[in-house]
């Protein structure tokens, strides 16, 4: 059956032009725009357009305080990682036991699920900093048990703060792809696996597993790539000295620092970077469901 | 073994307790600490109060951001469909060269850090002098949600039925009416349910914004630089309403999947 029987390939054009001529202008050329400005000169007022590999040498290379920038990018890169795997490790328990272990309630569940999802990132952000605050209520709480008689100044405006919230902020990312992986396990695999001798340990082990692994790598790509690309809650709950992620550093570059090309240039590491991260998690995830595939043929 | 097993599943219950604790707890604390009598947020609480709701009433400024956040959402969301539901038509019924790098370029601005999007329009608008603007911000929040739109409407559109299209067009019904009397009536849910998303995230929206917007305010950005004031318990109470709209759109949507696949 061909696909074109109904509409005649006379509509293509109608239907294509609008949304593909938007994309070219609002997306592709901004983008474009972001590559070639990272290969020009920093002006005192505007960009100097002159070619110039200075802002990407400026990345790698150590400042005079000794300091090298690309170094926050490695360090970004490590906190994304706590961050992922903290997430896995919140989600999949729970994601496993909502499928297998509720009964009752499955729309009422699926529900816990999808809300955090949809709240305002900026609630969810700002609701650490009231809970971690020097006179927020951790501390507060604390006080009035009688464990300190001092407001401790440990919990906000330091990296653990920065990772508590983004592991909350990110987990629904997380727990929805597994939470739909492990939904979409025929019941009847797992208890042709008990049939054939499995125990429950084995069956997880070689049923579940595997065939909740795309889900797992498709939402711990979302938080790594989400967390990396932060730039809020490090500047909300990592204090005034947020300079400690790279999404941080390029924004103050196209603020207060003034200094599109270098900004620009970081921009387009980052970019590289999260391409390539997804090609590799894209084809991870597709041979893994191929194994899918093989295994329910089987 | 059946006792060790029961065990196991017992630690599994109380874990999952755990981890749905630390995603809805902290949003409990902002909704309950948005009735403290106290401007402090601290534990416990020393009595019951509407006084943050009054507060954020009269905050002009809070309100003013509301409607912008209102205008921009309707008119993105609005503009996003128009664009989206075509593409994704067109992306279900062709074949055409560029086909495949067509669908990686629209994906890009929810894939790619939101950030990146934002600077690199900033950039952009500012060589063809467009200033930071409220136009500036609807282009943005548009071209991200043109994704949406047409991601999901293309997985509705995907899993449709042509045969009852074709037997609408063997019944002599013309191209747009059987679009009309067959199509659209059978991804309407896929409609909503992508324009109540993407309403929402244009609410919600801060990384695009944060660099498009200039003096033009939306709620979330205008949120975001009162937490960054100090603290000021209306962030409370407005984040209160913020999630309890949130709450009635996803019920909503929910709904309506259920609908879908009843």
């Amino acid at each position: 059956m061909k696909k074109t029987a109904v509409h005649k390939k006379g509509m293509l054009l109608p239907l294509l032009l609008p949304p593909a001529i938007w994309l070219f202008l609002f997306l592709f050329l901004p983008y474009l725009n972001l590559f070639s400005y990272s290969f020009w000169k920093p002006g005192p007022f505007d960009v100097v357009k002159e070619f110039t590999l200075h802002n990407y040498a400026k990345f790698f290379t150590a400042t005079s305080s000794g300091s090298v920038p690309y170094h926050v990018l490695i360090d970004t890169v490590e906190l994304a990682l706590v961050v992922t795997v903290f997430t896995v490790i919140l989600s999949f328990p729970l994601a496993y036991y909502l499928n297998f272990k509720v009964t009752r309630f499955k729309q009422t569940i699926y529900m816990l699920v999808i809300i955090p999802l949809w709240v305002s990132y900026i609630v969810r952000a700002y609701s650490w900093k009231i809970i971690l605050g020097t006179n927020g209520i951790l501390n507060s709480a604390f006080i009035w048990l009688g464990v300190t008689d001092h407001p401790l100044d440990i919990f906000l405006y330091s990296k653990v703060s920065v990772i508590i919230g983004m592991v909350h902020i990110y987990t629904p990312f997380v727990l929805m792809p597994i939470y739909t992986a492990l939904e979409q396990i025929p019941r009847n695999l797992l208890e042709a696996s008990k049939d054939l001798g499995a125990g429950r340990f084995q069956s997880f082990l070689h049923v579940v597993v595997p065939l909740a692994l795309p889900g797992v790598i498709a939402g711990a790509t979302f938080a790594f790539v989400l967390s990396m690309g932060d730039f809020l809650a490090p500047s909300l709950l990592g204090g005034p000295d947020s300079s400690t992620m790279i999404a941080n550093i390029v924004q103050q570059q196209f603020g207060t620092s003034n200094n599109w090309p270098y900004g620009s240039a970081i921009g387009i590491v980052i970019l590289v970077l999260v391409l390539a991260i997804l090609e590799l998690t894209g084809r991870a995830e597709k041979r893994f469901s191929a194994l899918d595939t093989v295994a329910m043929r089987k | 073994m059946r006792q060790t097993w029961n065990g196991i599943t017992l630690c599994l219950a109380l874990f999952s307790a755990g981890v749905l604790a630390f995603i809805y707890l902290p949003l409990l604390v902002v909704v309950v600490y948005s009735f403290n009598a106290d401007s402090v947020n601290s534990f416990p609480m020393t009595g019951v109060s509407l006084k943050w709701y009054r507060a954020m009433m009269q905050n002009q400024q809070l309100i003013a951001s509301l409607k912008n956040s209102v205008m921009v959402a309707l008119i993105s969301t609005g503009l996003a469909m128009l664009l989206g539901v075509p593409g994704a038509l067109a992306l279900d019924r062709y074949d055409f060269a560029g086909k495949k790098i067509f669908e990686r370029i629209v994906l890009l601005p929810l894939i790619l850090p939101g950030i990146l999007t934002g600077v690199a329009m900033l950039g952009f608008f500012q060589e063809m002098g467009i200033k930071p603007s409220m136009p500036a911000v609807v282009i943005g929040h548009t071209t991200f949600l043109i994704a949406i739109v047409l991601t999901q409407v293309y997985a509705r559109l995907k899993r449709l039925d042509r045969a009852i299209e074709e037997a609408s067009a063997d019944l002599g019904a013309s191209r747009w009416q059987t679009f009309w009397h067959i199509t659209l009536p059978n991804i309407s849910t896929a409609l909503i349910g992508s324009a109540l998303l993407s309403f929402t995230l244009s609410l919600d929206e801060i990384p695009v914004t944060f660099f498009l917007n200039g003096v033009f305010n939306t709620l979330p950005i205008q949120i975001w630089g009162m937490t960054r004031n100090g603290l000021t318990p209306e962030v409370n109470a407005i984040s209160t309403v913020v999630f309890l709209a949130s709450l009635i759109l996803i019920v909503i949507s929910t709904r309506l999947r259920e609908e879908e696949k009843a």
